[in-house]
């Protein structure tokens, strides 16, 4: 209930940030929310299965081409979107069979490498993809900036926050708890009766199919895309360092490490524009050598050690 | 006969193939480590070789000894004062410190050298080799070879010297290692050391065939990753084994399907292969 309550309060106050009319928080408030749901989808299989993947990119890819190619067919802007998922969750299912009775670095690797397949495949398609020219999106019909910017906002808000329900409930069910298992010890998990592979599958399918959503309603966003953004390596990276930033495994902390993330990520690139990605590059080094259990181990045991001193 | 010279082409490029993987190859086999610098540190012997050339007159082959020496330096110093500290880690850990490592360093190399493509355009190049049919680019065969030749020293420097038996100890059991009295830290920052020499060595002979930008970094980490995956990984033999079937491969793949389509044959040759035998060509069979 705990988690619930949370949920819908952080959930209410964003909802209410248009309010405030500033255009430029609502700019980083919709990448929060697009970050919260990479992170919250990473957690998935990172988090709780304990597999580094590194396949975000291509669903984030995945989805924004496939509702792009979709509404350059004259498909509705809303179908385009389901489907982005659809085609997502399916394809994680299909690659998931493949890839996942690897362990380690060759999952790490061969996550990695599928970015760069589908970002390949979309450059030697032009045809239907535009190829490296990228491709242009429609634009919304008689909307104004400001529509826009509440409409993507509110968009990107309900699929961080379907994205982080959809982990409470995983968290307290048989499956989260048969994905911990898989995360401690995969053997003893299959000795006990789990059945890893159906597990694994669902949890990579769940860290594909928001992500490629958000890759659909991102590239409705920005009107038009192209093969290095959408499939960019840094969109694989920056979930997990969102993840360790938070506090792996927990409800909660991808979301927190998203809103960190994205904090850190402006005041740095207001501040040194040309050395940015050393700048990153030092925060994950920092984080991984000082903190590699998240921000939010920090406060649980302050608040463990206060309440044993009581 | 033109696939002759498409194999010739094919070998030539696959030599370089090994030199670039041979080091990232011996880092993830011995430390367990991911090496995700490796790319960028191929880019800094390149740049190495460029600035030797053009302020001092030094040869690209003759710079290889200065870039793999410097990135020795460079190696062992980063796996003693940060990888050692979480060694031990999980892949996820040790990957993503590497990646982050290699934002800065990348960074500091655009910062310094710029993005703009920089080439070596030697004053007495070889000229062509012709063998029947087939025509080759003296420099780049030269380039091979030497390529082969600091392979097969790597690989004769792990067999029979004292340091090498102790990184192939700590490659096959760490804790037994430790136990026979092998320095495991230490030994950490020579493989790693060692890595990053062969990768400064491969990109200061690279330094003669492409052009050279940070931005290439990303293109040497995929080959690497490839060759490993293709051939095995931590052993030399793997290495070469993999560098060679990549390079014949990519050759025939873009004679036969349009350069274009090269990298994503490597890709998805690279992503079949770990369906099916993710061991390797020469890999031991369950060894993860």
């Amino acid at each position: 209930m705990k988690n619930w309550a949370i949920l819908a309060a952080v959930g209410l106050a964003f909802a209410v940030l248009p309010l405030t009319g500033d255009n430029y928080l609502l700019r980083l408030a919709t990448t929060v929310c697009m970050y919260a749901v990479l992170a919250q989808s990473w957690n998935f299989i990172g988090g709780l299965a304990g597999y580094p993947s590194f396949a975000t990119a291509a669903f984030f890819g995945l989805g924004a081409y496939t509702s792009a190619v979709l509404q350059s067919f004259d498909v509705p802007m809303f179908t385009s979107w389901g489907a982005a998922g659809l085609v997502a969750l399916l394809f994680a299912a299909l690659i998931g069979g493949a890839i996942l009775h690897l362990r380690g670095h060759y999952f790490a690797i061969a996550s990695l490498v599928i970015a760069e397949v589908l970002r390949e495949i979309v450059n030697t398609t032009p045809d239907l993809t535009g190829g490296g020219m990228g491709l242009n999106l429609p634009l919304m019909e008689g909307s104004s900036v400001a529509f826009e910017a509440r409409f993507f906002f509110y968009a990107m808000l309900a699929l961080a926050v379907l994205a982080t329900a959809v982990a409470i409930v995983v968290h307290g069910s048989k499956l989260g708890f048969g994905l911990r298992c898989i995360q401690q010890n995969e053997d003893a998990a299959t000795i006990l009766g789990v059945n890893t592979y159906a597990y694994k599958t669902a949890a990579f399918s769940l860290s594909a199919v928001f992500v490629g959503i958000a890759g659909a309603v991102y590239a409705s966003w920005v009107h038009y895309i192209e093969p290095p953004d959408v499939f960019d390596i840094l969109l694989a990276v920056k979930p997990l360092v969102m993840v360790l930033l938070g506090g792996i495994g927990t409800i909660f902390g991808p979301p927190l490490g998203a809103l960190l993330l994205l904090a850190f990520e402006e005041l740095v690139w207001r501040n040194f524009l040309t050395v940015h990605a050393a700048v990153l590059g030092l925060i994950i080094v920092a984080l991984v050598l000082f903190l590699p259990n998240g921000l939010l181990s920090l406060v649980r045991e302050r608040l463990k050690r206060a309440g044993a001193q009581s | 006969m033109i696939y002759l010279q498409v194999l010739a082409n094919g070998l030539v490029l696959g030599g370089l193939y090994a030199c670039i993987a041979v080091g990232f190859s011996l880092v993830w086999g011995v430390l367990n480590v991911i090496n995700i610098l490796h790319g960028t540190f191929i880019v800094l012997g390149s740049y190495v070789a460029y600035y030797a050339y053009a302020y001092a007159g030094i040869h690209p082959f003759a710079s290889v000894v200065i870039a793999g020496a410097l990135l020795y330096v460079v190696g062992h110093g980063i796996q003693a004062g940060v990888i050692n500290r979480v060694i031990t880690a999980p892949v996820l850990i040790t990957l993503t410190l590497t990646f982050g490592l290699d934002l800065m360093l990348n960074n500091a190399m655009l910062v310094a050298f710029t993005a703009d493509y920089k080439k070596v355009n030697l004053a007495n190049p070889l000229g062509s080799i012709e063998i029947g049919p087939v025509f080759l680019p003296g420099d780049r065969v030269a380039a091979m070879v030497l390529a082969l030749l600091l392979t097969l020293l790597l690989y004769r420097l792990l067999r029979d010297s004292r340091i090498g038996r102790a990184i192939v100890a700590v490659r096959m059991d760490r804790e037994a290692a430790a136990l026979m009295g092998v320095d495991v830290k230490r030994i950490n920052a020579v493989t790693f050391g060692l890595g990053a020499l062969m990768a400064g060595a491969a990109g200061a002979l690279l330094s003669i065939i492409y052009p050279i930008s940070p931005l290439n970094s990303s293109m040497f980490l995929g080959k690497a990753f490839v060759v490993c995956v293709l051939g095995g990984l931590g052993s030399v033999p793997g290495a070469m084994v993999g560098g060679l079937a990549l390079g014949i491969i990519e050759s025939f793949g873009a004679s036969w399907f349009g350069p274009e389509h090269a990298v994503t044959l490597s890709f998805g040759l690279l992503l079949l292969l770990l369906f099916v035998r993710p061991s390797g060509l020469l890999g031991k069979r369950g060894y993860e």
